[in-house]
């Protein structure tokens, strides 16, 4: 079982991601982030509980939707939303905008905006850990869309075979876009990962505590050598796939469904567990939030207040030194 | 497979002289070899990986064992699987290895082109120059024998399109063997763009570990009459050429690329400055290649030093035959660079 120092600290990582993401959804109507932004609101306890496991020489490596990682996984957050703005100051020197994140300090080492992408990168990060007998486990996020591509099946059929330190996360929230896995799927997608071989889980992708569990088992497991797990956890998204759009009523998803997921909301569900057992109170979560606001003010306005690149710096970084 | 053998033991053992002082001569294939070799001793952080690279053949010699001297973790086969594999090794150069995957057909290069195009040269960029992906992948040509369509194809002019990509296109064993070195310590991902037919040529190859720069060119015949910039396997073909043009005193002067990525502009407009005459030569097919390109850099930048319009002898935009017959119609060689080079003349 966690002690309260970590349960608080889940519940922090858990409330920065979405107040980072409600800040970005309010600010994104002034045409200042001119980029496309993926929201994780509503999907913030798969990040916190597998992050949290992680030691800072672990790597992460996401998708167009990864916000959450990076911030679950410790990077940097004046950064990050510098990166938004497509400041020179961002982590990606604005050259890659909110697709594409890194923080190698934190172990951070990208994202991809390409559905699938990822699988493979993350998988040869886990095979070069191998191969320099490290001791590292690199955690490889992606959607339910991703698992249609061959890069997913090319990959864990690969890290079975090499039993190599990966955790693949599968963020299943029902949609690609707009097209329902229902659609997409012949079976559970945990089954496929089975079939690799790879011990894999289909859990309550909102319940933070069964993800660290899993997540916590599925490292351990990792770092032992003896080879790559698999997570699938259900989840929802609250916003639509692309910008800050609602889709409820345009014919994409029912209100019904909607409301099935809110009421089921993680940050929500899991606040109310710590005061249940007494680790949070009113006042805490009052002192959490302003904390966690003053992270975000500052994030803002060192990001506004940024340089932007300058036309003649368009083709550095093309080729490394 | 017998074709691959047959088709290559056709061919006369090719010597081409280099800038190497070195009395050693060995094989293109033997060079490569050599530099696997050697690049692996130097540097623990370089592996080879791809299919078959560790089975008897050795991807035609050039692996050849090296499992046995290096070890299962530095050396190994994987599973049929191009485009993820690409994405591996670029996580792997990611995480601080210096990969070397291997494609015995250029044709299989694009099955991996969303991982190479879309992630592998992209990611410095993408990143701010956060992380660099030192990566060579390394592509065989093949041609011959009915390989047809889909085993024989030479894509390099398409790569070029690719930004973040470097492309090199060794003729000589001297080449092979430095330019190889040269991609594996490049801190860039980098094509290697090998042709079957060149594993036999001879050439002067130091037994020490050398580096051959980017971006510079090779005389290999100098001539007053006309430029014939040819690369890879039509270096070959380009130098018999000059040699059958010279007994109808034409004086031909050849010059070998060596990378197309970046390419060596200046080796060209110094030559077109005495001839005045272009022609090109590309182991791939005509539009929207390497010939093409060359062709654009000099009317953009030289066309002042042209005599006579350009000239591009390239296999035609069709897919490859199986035909031995139509094949021989396909294939560019030192005849059709004769003939082109003496209407050239008129």
């Amino acid at each position: 079982m966690l002690d309260n120092d970590k349960l608080i600290e889940l519940y922090k990582v858990m409330q920065t991601i979405r107040l980072v993401e409600h800040r970005i959804e309010d600010e994104y109507k002034y045409d200042e982030i001119k980029t496309p932004i993926h929201l994780s609101i509503g999907q913030e306890a798969i990040s916190a509980g597998v992050c949290i496991n992680l030691e800072k020489d672990d790597s992460v490596i996401g998708t167009h939707r990864s916000h959450a990682q990076y911030i679950a996984k410790g990077g940097d957050i004046n950064k990050m939303i510098a990166e938004l703005y497509l400041r020179k100051t961002g982590c990606s020197m604005g050259r890659g905008g909110s697709m594409h994140l890194i923080d190698p300090e934190a172990g951070v080492l990208g994202s991809t905006a390409i559905v699938g992408g990822s699988i493979p990168i993350g998988t040869g990060v886990a095979l070069a850990a191998k191969l320099q007998n490290k001791n590292n486990v690199t955690a490889i996020f992606f959607g339910d869309g991703a698992v249609d591509e061959g890069t997913f099946h090319e990959s864990l059929n690969f890290a079975a075979i090499k039993k190599l330190p990966a955790i693949y996360i599968c963020e299943n929230n029902s949609y690609a876009i707009n097209s329902h896995e229902m659609v997409r799927h012949s079976t559970s997608i945990y089954r496929w990962a089975e079939g690799y071989g790879i011990p894999a889980y289909q859990i309550d992708g909102n319940d933070v505590l069964k993800v660290y569990d899993i997540a916590k088992k599925a490292i351990s497991r990792a770092r032992r050598g003896e080879g790559p797990s698999f997570i699938e956890c259900i989840t929802y998204r609250w916003k639509g796939h692309i910008g800050t759009v609602n889709d409820i009523g345009e014919g994409q998803r029912t209100q019904a469904e909607y409301d099935y997921w809110i009421s089921k909301c993680p940050i929500k569900w899991f606040r109310d567990y710590l005061k249940g057992i007494g680790v949070l109170d009113d006042n805490m979560i009052k002192s959490i939030d302003e904390e966690i606001n003053q992270i975000i003010k500052a994030a803002f306005e060192f990001a506004q207040n940024s340089p932007k690149p300058l036309p003649s710096d368009l083709l550095e970084f093309v080729y490394a030194d | 497979m017998p074709w691959t053998t047959i088709e290559v033991e056709k061919q006369d053992k090719f010597y081409i002289k280099d800038d190497s002082n070195e009395s050693r001569i060995i094989s293109y294939k033997d060079a490569i070899y050599e530099a696997l070799d050697q690049s692996m001793a130097r540097d623990s952080r370089v592996f080879i990986m791809g299919e078959g690279v560790d089975d008897p053949a050795g991807v035609f010699g050039t692996t050849k064992d090296l499992h046995k001297k290096y070890g299962a973790d530095r050396v190994f086969d994987t599973p049929i699987a191009e485009n993820s594999l690409t994405g591996m090794v670029t996580g792997a150069a990611m995480a601080g290895l210096r990969p070397i995957l291997i494609h015995s057909r250029m044709d299989f290069l694009i099955i991996s082109l969303d991982q190479l195009v879309n992630h592998a040269c992209k990611w410095c960029y993408m990143f701010g120059g956060k992380v660099k992906i030192p990566l060579v992948v390394r592509t065989i040509s093949a041609r011959g024998w009915g390989s047809g369509a889909q085993h024989s194809q030479c894509v390099q002019g398409m790569m070029m399109n690719v930004p973040g990509l470097k492309i090199a296109a060794p003729a000589t064993p001297y080449d092979a063997k430095g330019l190889l070195i040269s991609s594996i310590i490049d801190n860039n991902p980098v094509l290697f763009v090998e042709h079957r037919w060149l594993y036999k040529t001879m050439g002067n190859v130091p037994d020490n570990l050398y580096s051959i720069p980017f971006g510079k060119g090779m005389v290999r015949r100098k001539g007053t009459d006309v430029t014939i910039v040819a690369v890879s396997y039509m270096v070959i073909e380009a130098l018999k050429a000059a040699e059958k043009l010279q007994s109808e005193n034409i004086s031909a002067e050849v010059i070998d690329l060596r990378t197309i990525k970046p390419i060596d502009e200046d080796i060209i407009f110094d030559s077109l400055a005495k001839t005045g005459k272009l022609l090109i030569t590309d182991t791939g097919c005509k539009t929207g290649g390497v010939a093409s390109e060359i062709a654009a850099i000099v009317a953009e930048k030289a066309f002042h030093l042209l005599k006579k319009p350009i000239e591009r002898v390239c296999c035609p935009d069709g897919p490859t035959p199986a035909s031995d017959v139509l094949e021989k119609a396909y294939y560019q060689d030192s005849e059709s660079i004769f003939k082109k080079v003496l209407e050239m003349m008129k």
